[in-house]
């Protein structure tokens, strides 16, 4: 990983609330924090080949686009297999996060987190079995946690602090 | 939604145009005026089709952050909920289909910060509170294929 500058940091606070849909819109984002043209696009290109800025692009709403239904995956693999099993979970298309994370036993006995995307509950719940029979998991303890009542979602992310869609944080 | 927004949505969702016209680079590729790819844009954003144009930030670059969860009695849970919510530094809340049922990012400035959020929360609410840091991150973020039927 590179340094992050204050410079960079300006700019990634910046960038978290979009790009804006204007001809020349590293231009105008420049002019916020008086930094030329050039050189924000050359800071975002520095950030995004040093892995800061893990993709630069459009970010789809998966709810809105019909993707309705979100289950967490959660499975408890041998210490010795997760890292090799998560690289492969983490490339299914229908996978959007992939994290190893600690057990707390007993009562939480998983390790490995993947986050599946899909049309319905039922459809979720076939790519899981699929992602298990592919990567030979059938055996091995797994769970899927479906979300009911949203309580809070700002869409803020990592790096991004606060709300960045500009509207307010939605809470029930 | 027509062929046209299919692919301003599927076909840059990284590698976005780091070049000081990308709305021309794009409209190039799809044969359309640096003009209507931004009136598009505008239009899939209003529909909230997308939430922005944008870095994804890899985790734990900038800040820290981690996941939280707890086994909240059915009849607190929407006091509870609404306590946890009530912290900026929580930034998704959701309950989740389990017994341990109420699940919440934490994301501050550094890890100590994190640390007394879950704390207060504890203490505030009497119940355990399960941190589930990131210890490894396996997702390549390439986007999100999406297929329409």
């Amino acid at each position: 990983m590179i340094e992050i500058s204050i410079e960079d940091r300006t700019l990634i606070e910046l960038i978290c609330d979009g790009l804006p849909l204007a001809a020349r819109p590293y231009q105008v984002l420049g002019s916020r924090i008086g930094m030329a043209e050039t050189e924000v696009i050359e800071r975002l290109r520095n950030l995004i080949d040093g892995g800061v800025i893990r993709r630069f692009g459009v970010v789809v709403q998966h709810r809105r686009l019909g993707y309705t239904a979100n289950g967490m995956s959660v499975w408890n693999v041998p210490d010795e297999r997760v890292r090799e099993v998560g690289e492969q979970m983490g490339q299914f298309e229908y996978v959007t996060l992939c994290y190893q994370r600690p057990r707390h036993a007993p009562s939480w006995p998983y390790n490995l987190f993947a986050m599946v995307h899909g049309a319905a509950k039922d459809k979720v719940l076939e790519q899981v079995q699929t992602i298990a029979e592919t990567l030979e998991l059938t055996h091995v303890e797994r769970d899927v946690l479906f979300s009911r009542r949203q309580f809070k979602q700002c869409g803020a992310r990592y790096g991004c602090k606060g709300k960045v869609d500009n509207e307010p944080c939605k809470t029930a | 939604m027509d062929d046209i927004d299919k692919a301003l949505l599927n076909d840059f969702q990284r590698d976005f145009p780091l070049v000081a016209r990308p709305y021309a680079e794009i409209g190039a590729c799809l044969s359309m005026s640096e003009d209507e790819v931004i009136e598009a844009y505008a239009n899939l954003a209003e529909q909230k089709y997308i939430s922005r144009i944008g870095a994804v930030i890899a985790p734990n670059q900038v800040g820290a952050s981690t996941l939280a969860a707890m086994r909240v009695p059915e009849d607190r849970l929407a006091e509870v909920a609404e306590f946890v919510t009530s912290f900026s530094q929580v930034n998704h809340n959701y309950e989740r289909e389990h017994d341990i049922n109420l699940w919440f990012v934490v994301a501050a400035d550094d890890v100590l910060e994190v640390g007394e959020v879950l704390s207060r929360i504890e203490a505030e609410t009497d119940l355990e509170v399960l941190n589930l840091p990131i210890i490894e991150d396996y997702h390549l973020d390439l986007g999100f294929k999406l297929e329409w039927a």
